[in-house]
């Protein structure tokens, strides 16, 4: 699955992502995830006649928020109307912005150096639900479609990239990275799988060295991070095939099939859609004052390379593996984790580690609380829990949450403290005098042997490492 | 610029799913040409020092906090459609993918 030798594929990027704000971009109804199908719903977003829209300023302030982490210009912005008929928009047309957008211009520096051009980053509102009922086969008149509007007017900001992406582990890491300075600045919380984050990718190739761009398609159905790698790739492969075999690409939208691993076509070049976009003679325009910018500036929380230059300068000379676990504990968010833990005395190298594989291997993770982890990680660093005592503590605390050292006590993970572990290592050393004089012997095999009772005596409460390092110093005595 | 064709007035028409009879078709051609000549009437101005204007008011948008106003009662809403199912709209079959 790959593109032809000879050809290279160009990408660009449409991110759509909601906005975490507590009401819709034009009226008052809750922008809730998962209520009650239209209970989240007022004359503005149902489109009732003589109903008008009035802009939401959280909305507008989390879209400067994303301007100003992507390095975009904020500049005076205005609203258009786009014209279609669906009945997910039942105004029959979607507000947003056109030739005037919020944001303009900008960069996305990616973990490996690389640069991505952002166009775009503009405001507009999504649609509502809609889910089709009757299986195929069944009678024309009988299929039909229900329509939920709690979603209808949500904010989104939409975000584009210019088509500076050449390769599909590049889009994958693009969409990471956008992902998580999304997440960083609060204006989404990006799950691809909920579609609060949802991207298009446009594909096109041309012959290495040719200055002119190819006929693009559009990739839709991107539910994950894999899904657009695959999608990109498949895709590339696929034009390339055909201009090679003397075919051209027909500008179209295509869908991801992620079970067949393929694209397939949506929609003809004939049903090319005419939105007659006019301005919306209901808004004002839009123009953020300098006092507003400059506060949302300051605000900004850390970015990921930020955060991620943070993690490299406390490990001091990362290896590559730790690299890379730098790069994913800021792509899951849950780096705070790290640096509380190394500020409140632990290890670096343990601190990320331990985030890097246990925590981020539980399930519900980014729930975690940054102090209930960094308590543990300091616990297993004094030696008062083993590294797989402090694991269970963990995944007891995104199960049922709660105190971290309640959880342990209640687990009968007691406190073992140096001088029991000593006294409970020499009692065990007295009672197998012919292993322990073949462990001096060199035979480190009986290492295990020793460590295997002395777990049995303190039922699990002894760190492994511990007892082995414990019996190397009696050793050499 | 070429003056309004009445195929311009049919595509227009499609778009907004209008059925407009040969007659219809006639009638808005002439008074939409009409409408739009008398727009053209500004090309008769200078507009090389105006910068282009997004709205006539000299004001910039009014902008709502970000606090939930209750809305409608979801009955009172469903009440309104034509046909309901599992608290949803419930509309014909749809032909073709969202836009
Ligand atoms: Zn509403």
């Amino acid at each position: 699955m790959t593109i032809l030798d000879g050809y290279e594929m160009v990408v660009g990027l449409e991110v759509h992502t909601e906005l975490k704000t507590v009401t819709k971009l034009f009226c008052g109804c809750a922008n809730a995830f998962g209520s009650a199908p239209n209970t989240n719903v007022c004359p503005v977003c149902l489109g009732l006649p003589g109903s008008l829209p009035v802009l939401n300023r959280g909305a507008v302030e989390l879209a400067m928020a994303i301007g100003t982490a992507l390095g975009c210009s904020i500049l005076p912005s205005s609203f258009h109307r786009k014209n279609y008929f669906y009945p997910d928009m039942p105004k029959d047309y979607q507000i947003s912005q056109y030739d005037e957008p919020i944001n303009v211009g900008g960069t996305l520096e990616l973990p490996d150096g690389s640069t991505v051009r952002i166009e775009r980053a503009h405001l507009e509102e999504d649609t509502g639900k809609t889910t089709h009922v009757g299986a195929s086969g069944r009678i024309h008149g009988a299929e039909r479609s229900l329509v939920d509007y709690n979603r209808a007017g949500v904010p989104l900001v939409e975000i584009v990239s210019a088509p500076d992406i050449t390769s599909a582990a590049q889009a994958r890491a693009y969409a990471a990275e956008l992902r998580s300075i999304l997440v960083a600045t609060g204006a989404s919380d990006g799950r691809m799988e909920e579609g609060s984050m949802r991207v298009d990718a446009n594909v096109s190739v041309r012959r290495v060295g040719d200055a002119t761009l190819g006929t693009r398609c559009e990739i839709k159905n991107l539910n994950s991070l894999r899904s657009l790698q695959r999608a990109v790739d498949h895709e590339a492969e696929r034009q390339s095939e055909l201009v090679a075999a003397g075919g051209r690409v027909v500008q179209e939208t295509r869908h991801w099939d992620e079970v067949a691993g393929t694209t397939v076509t949506m929609r003809s070049k004939e049903e090319a859609y005419d939105y007659r976009y006019f301005p919306e003679p209901d808004l004002l325009p839009l123009v953020p004052e300098d006092p507003w910018r400059d506060r949302v500036a300051a605000e900004l929380p850390a970015l990921p390379a930020a955060r991620r230059t943070t993690l490299l300068a406390l490990l001091g000379e990362p290896t590559p593996s730790q690299r890379d676990q730098v790069l994913s504990v800021v792509e899951l968010g849950i780096d705070a984790m790290v640096t509380s833990a190394v500020s409140s005395g632990v290890d670096p190298a343990r601190a990320l580690s331990r985030v890097a594989n246990e925590v981020a291997a539980l399930n519900g993770a980014e729930t975690l609380g940054v102090d209930d982890v960094v308590t543990v990680l300091s616990m297993e660093q004094a030696g008062e829990l083993s590294a797989t005592h402090a694991k269970a503590v963990l995944a007891d605390l995104v199960e049922h949450g709660g105190d971290p050292r309640e959880l342990a006590k209640r687990r009968g993970f007691e406190q073992l403290d140096a001088s029991s572990l000593d006294a409970t290592i020499d009692e065990v050393v007295a009672s197998f005098p012919d292993e322990w004089t073949r462990y001096c012997q060199g035979d480190d095999k009986l290492a295990q042997f020793f460590v295997g009772h002395v777990m049995k005596q303190t039922k699990g409460q002894a760190d492994g490492k511990a007892v082995i390092a414990g019996l190397a110093s009696r050793r050499s005595r | 610029m070429t003056s309004l064709s009445r195929e311009d007035v049919a595509h227009v028409a499609k778009l907004a799913r209008l059925a407009l009879s040969d007659e219809d078709l006639e009638r808005y051609t002439d008074q939409l040409r009409a409408v739009l000549d008398h727009a053209r009437d500004l090309e008769a101005f200078d507009f090389e020092s105006t910068a282009p204007t997004a709205h006539p008011f000299a004001a910039a948008a009014y902008l709502r906090e970000d606090v939930v106003v209750e809305g409608l009662d979801r009955d009172e809403v469903l009440n309104q459609a034509p046909a309901v199912e599992d608290d949803r709209f419930c509309v014909p079959q749809i032909i073709g993918d969202a836009p």
